[in-house]
């Protein structure tokens, strides 16, 4: 099974910076192996960036999903079937925002008698959403790390996240949603047949590594509580470009950087450039208004089809005969 | 008709096989009825495509170029700097599954590698091997495999499996379109000569005669003849369209099975009958006697290629805008891609209707208008003198097909005039109409007899839908707007849901139109009576 | 190609948010480490320094749950020690500065505690 290799390598990419801080490599987790891993990121996922742009867009092909704008009489779908750059822009933001396409999802069955049944299937949709935009209020809650004065809008967040005022330290919202997503995500995968005989190692991986990261994370906040002013000290090091490890911190804050480490690292090489990727897909980010204005292919091959001259040379007597008028008598 | 039974070909097993998906094996000669014949090699020859030769799939040995690794991979390296859609929707796939039950092939076959994502893994596994860092490293354990004869066949197999439907890319989180994978893998195979027969021959023959069924002038000629023969007999009026006639306003373009075979042709006597009702000036073309593209299954270059006679004539001629029939690939290949291949056409009018004055100023550019826009402005006007209950003997439902919805949008237009020209119209269930219609199994070259059960399967979910209105409703006719879709949809229904008849919408036009001067009608336009033995009610 | 200046500018705008932290320090200068002032001579809290720097909360919490809960007010320490559990009355007798003591830490990291939903905050100069 593809997951356990995926479990057991983030596990023993735990041990390894666990064991190996103790034993002295603090600089290298805490220092060397996360400025190099930010590098290779930035550097990686411009670099996708730049390979995308630099491949053309020869044809205009939006898959539609609503009406066209045609009659003036005839509601268009101006999200789904966008024909301005706004509406198109508009369509792949609440793409990027609410995963639309993925809300349409339904599932397909096949009943007694091969009838198909449709329903509608929004626990990809829902768990996708979840995890995403719990990922994200995790990732924007750890700049109070990064930044002193740390920006009003973290605390806000951090307020909002941690409303119930469960436990002490205040039980964050997202940490929960994060791991239980997470969760089901992976489940998922395992459930469905289906869906366990498409996984590939590059599927479980980055799951299995960001729970690692998650559960880390957890456990440093709510378990062993670990010398946060420490771990401040050495973030603020690494952005203003002094870095040192102060005294104490726990190891499992190494654990903690080395899985990001190895995330951000991982990231573009990875099926995670989807974050990218989907504000450039083709089939969302153009509007169906290839009929209003022409689209130019940089690359447009100087083909002629077969002329009119020729063809009416190879059929000119069967012309003649039938009476179609002919341009040359 | 295939050997087994309806009852036989609904038990799908869904459960995916033990053997690993990147282990590839195709046994051709156990899947007989699920693949297409090779491209004979005279009709290679005549395009001037690589590796023309005789040979079919069941052959150990495909008689390959030499070198003929490199020349895909040299292909895929062109492709992915040429089409940022390639690129991306090979990097960016998540593999979340989203897509695999938007299949119609894989919900009719439940061959895991029918799933949207499983076709693309086939070409994606390569790029991967070929392409990416992780690959070129990591091997399998990155999901990537250099490419060998056998994943050669399995590509052979599985993109010749995939009807460029676009229904997968509705679902898609990323709008990955496995149409643009299978264009793209079907450049590729064509460069080392893997192609089908039912695409290069139509391509051979449009080329040289104009159109797909190699339909020559004089054939051309006669058929439509015989087509305004019947039209009359029906009606009492005869029309008169003009061939390569200079000079007229319009130069009007259908597929050519519009003018050879049932159904097509009552749809093309419906199309006679409104223009000439209205007195539109317009022409046929002998030379661009054919509005679909079957290079679009091709390459892109010999999509223009085909493409290139339409703009070609319409100069000729010196119309000043162009007409385009009831077609779905046609369609896909006018609105995304005419302009951009063979415009500017700066030669042409922006459309203007020339009875209602109205200008669509959506084809401002193309200059090509589709019928159903042209027909639905017309009847919003009251231009039209319609008797509904003409078509009363016919209980209706309306299959979106692919492309001009999923590449076009075109839906409410198709049922503006349904709803005009029929009493009982009666919509199929929604998650199988509109941007999620499900494909009639036999588009993009694949509705040939040989591929026979595939294409049963494959139309499956669609056949499902229409039987659920047939049960519910008593629907007796399903209407399309797609020559592809008349012939393929027929086999279907014959099959699936022998109650229900296949038709083009104006077709049922055509019936209700009331014309000045015509016979009362006894008989709708195939020659079957009228509902209640009435003819004489508009009389 | 107009499409290509746009993807410039969103790859732009991203690797410029990636590195905000890196802007907001080279702006702000490095920030400092809080030093959190002890004002009083005993020479330990209730607890020993490490568990108090690491713990205070959930004793915080504890002290608050027995006193309004249950009523009681004496805690036993770890040593053996009695402490009345009080906040103004006990700890605040050592640490009488919160802004310099108390805020110091929670500032840095944008902590907030809501001891002062409740409690009277202490008057200080600033």
């Amino acid at each position: 099974m593809r997951v356990v290799w995926s479990l057991l390598l983030v596990g023993v990419l735990a041990l390894i910076a666990f064991f190996g801080a103790q034993a002295g490599g603090q600089a290298l987790f805490g220092i060397v192996l996360p400025y190099l891993a930010m590098a290779v990121f930035l550097v990686g996922v411009a670099a996708r960036v730049v390979g995308w742009a630099r491949s053309t867009v020869p044809f205009r092909i939006p898959t539609t999903c609503g009406q066209e704008r045609s009659l003036p009489w005839i509601k268009p779908a101006s999200l789904d079937n966008p024909s301005t750059g706004l509406g198109a822009a508009a369509r792949v933001l609440l793409e990027v925002f609410t995963f639309r396409s993925l809300f349409r999802n339904n599932r397909s069955e096949l009943r007694e008698g091969g009838r198909f049944t449709f329903s509608a299937d929004k626990w990809l949709w829902a768990a996708a959403l979840a995890f995403h935009y719990s990922f994200l209020v995790v990732f924007l809650r750890h700049y109070r790390f990064f930044a002193e004065p740390v920006p009003a809008v973290v605390a806000w967040i951090q307020g909002l996240d941690g409303f119930f005022q469960v436990g002490l330290p205040v039980v964050y919202v997202s940490d929960i949603v994060l791991v239980a997503a997470l969760g089901y995500l992976l489940w998922r995968r395992l459930a469905d047949a289906r869906l366990r005989y498409i996984s590939l190692h590059a599927d479980y991986f980055p799951l299995a590594l960001i729970l690692g990261v998650a559960l880390s994370g957890v456990l440093l906040r709510y378990f062993s509580k670990a010398d946060i002013v420490a771990v401040k000290e050495l973030a603020i090091g690494l952005v203003s470009f002094h870095p040192a490890v102060p005294k104490g911190i726990d190891p499992l804050v190494f654990v903690h950087i080395f899985l990001v480490s190895v995330l951000l690292t991982y990231f573009p090489f990875s099926k995670l450039v989807h974050m990218a990727g989907v504000f450039l897909s083709p089939t969302r980010n153009l509007a169906n208004d290839n009929r209003m204005h022409r689209h130019v292919n940089p690359w447009n091959p100087p083909i002629v089809g077969h002329t009119y001259a020729e063809w009416e040379q190879e059929f000119h007597d069967k012309l003649v005969a039938s009476g179609i008028p002919l341009d040359k008598e | 008709m295939p050997e087994k039974k309806r009852d036989e070909l609904v038990q799908i097993d869904y459960t995916p096989p033990q053997r690993d998906w990147m282990d590839p094996a195709i046994d051709f000669a156990a899947r007989k009825g699920t693949w297409s014949y090779p491209a004979a090699a005279k009709n290679l020859r005549y395009l001037g495509l690589p590796n023309p030769r005789d040979w079919s799939p069941t052959d150990a040995d495909w008689q390959l170029p030499e070198n003929w690794q490199q020349i895909i991979h040299d292909g895929l390296a062109e492709r992915l700097t040429k089409f940022r859609s390639l690129k991306l929707f090979l990097d960016v796939c998540v593999r979340c599954g989203a897509c695999a039950d938007k299949c119609h092939f894989y919900l009719g076959s439940g061959d895991p590698k029918n799933m949207p994502v499983l076709r693309a893994e086939l070409l994606r596994s390569v790029y991967r091997n070929d392409f990416t860092t992780a690959g070129k490293i990591l091997g399998r354990v990155a999901g990537a495999r250099p490419l060998t004869p056998a994943i050669l066949k399995e590509w052979y197999y599985y993109f010749y499996q995939c009807t460029e439907c676009r229904r997968c890319s509705v679902f898609c989180p990323y709008g990955i379109d496995t149409a643009e994978i299978t264009m793209l893998a079907r450049e590729l195979l064509n460069l080392v000569g893997l192609n089908i027969n039912w695409v290069i021959e139509p391509v051979a023959n449009c080329d040289r005669t104009g159109n797909h069924l190699g339909i020559q002038p004089h054939t051309f000629k006669d058929n439509i003849e015989f087509l305004v023969d019947e039209l009359e007999e029906v009606t009492g009026i005869r029309v008169d369209p003009s061939i390569d006639r200079k000079g007229a306003e319009l130069l009007f373009v259908v597929p050519s099975a519009d003018y050879f075979a049932e159904p097509g042709i009552y749809t093309f006597m419906g199309y006679l009958l409104l223009l000439h009702s209205l007195g539109v000036d317009y022409t046929l073309s002998a030379y661009a006697s054919e509005g679909g593209n079957f290079g679009l299954f091709t390459s892109n270059e010999m999509m223009k290629r085909l493409n290139y006679k339409i703009y070609h004539e319409a100069r000729r001629l010196g119309v000043k805008w162009i007409l385009g029939g009831e077609c779905g690939h046609m369609w896909r290949v006018i609105n995304q891609y005419m302009d951009t291949m063979n415009g500017p056409a700066d030669f042409l009018e922006a459309p203007v209707s020339p009875i209602t004055g109205t200008a669509f100023t959506n084809a401002a550019s193309t200059k090509m208008v589709h019928i159903c826009e042209f027909t639905a402005d017309l009847i919003k006007h009251g231009k039209l003198k319609l008797d509904p209950s003409r078509n009363d003997h016919l209980r209706v439902t309306f299959h979106d097909s692919c492309n001009p919805a999923r590449a076009m949008g075109i839906l409410e237009e198709p049922r503006y005039i349904l709803k005009s020209v029929v009493n009982n119209f009666f919509e199929m269930p929604e998650n199988t109409i509109r941007e999620q219609t499900f494909c009639c199994g036999g588009g993009a070259g694949l509705g040939n007899d040989e591929n026979m059960e595939m294409r049963l399967r494959g139309g499956l979910p669609r056949a499902n839908a229409v039987r659920f209105v047939h049960e519910k409703h008593g629907v007796n006719l399903l209407a399309c707007i797609c020559a592809i879709d008349r012939a393929v949809l027929s086999t279907l229904m014959e099959y699936w849901v022998p109650e229900v008849g296949v038709s083009g919408v104006h077709e049922l036009v055509g019936n209700a139109l009331v014309i000045e001067g015509e016979k009362s009608r006894t008989t709708d336009l195939r020659g079957k009576p009228l509902a209640g033995g009435k003819g004489d009610a508009d009389a | 190609m107009r499409d290509r200046a746009w993807i410039f500018i969103g790859l732009a705008a991203f690797l410029a948010l990636a590195l905000a932290p890196v802007w907001q320090s080279a702006l702000h200068g490095a920030a400092r480490k809080p030093e959190p002032k002890i004002v009083t001579k005993a020479k330990q809290c209730v607890e020993p320094t490490a568990e108090m720097r690491r713990n205070h909360m959930e004793l915080l919490n504890a002290w608050r749950d027995t006193v309004v809960r249950r009523g009681q007010r004496t805690y036993l320490a770890a040593d053996g020690k009695t402490v009345t559990m009080s906040l103004s009355g006990t700890c605040m007798s050592c640490h009488p500065n919160k802004k310099e003591f108390c805020d110091a830490c929670h500032n840095y990291l944008a902590v907030s505690p809501y001891c002062w939903e409740c409690h009277i905050e202490p008057k200080e100069k600033s």
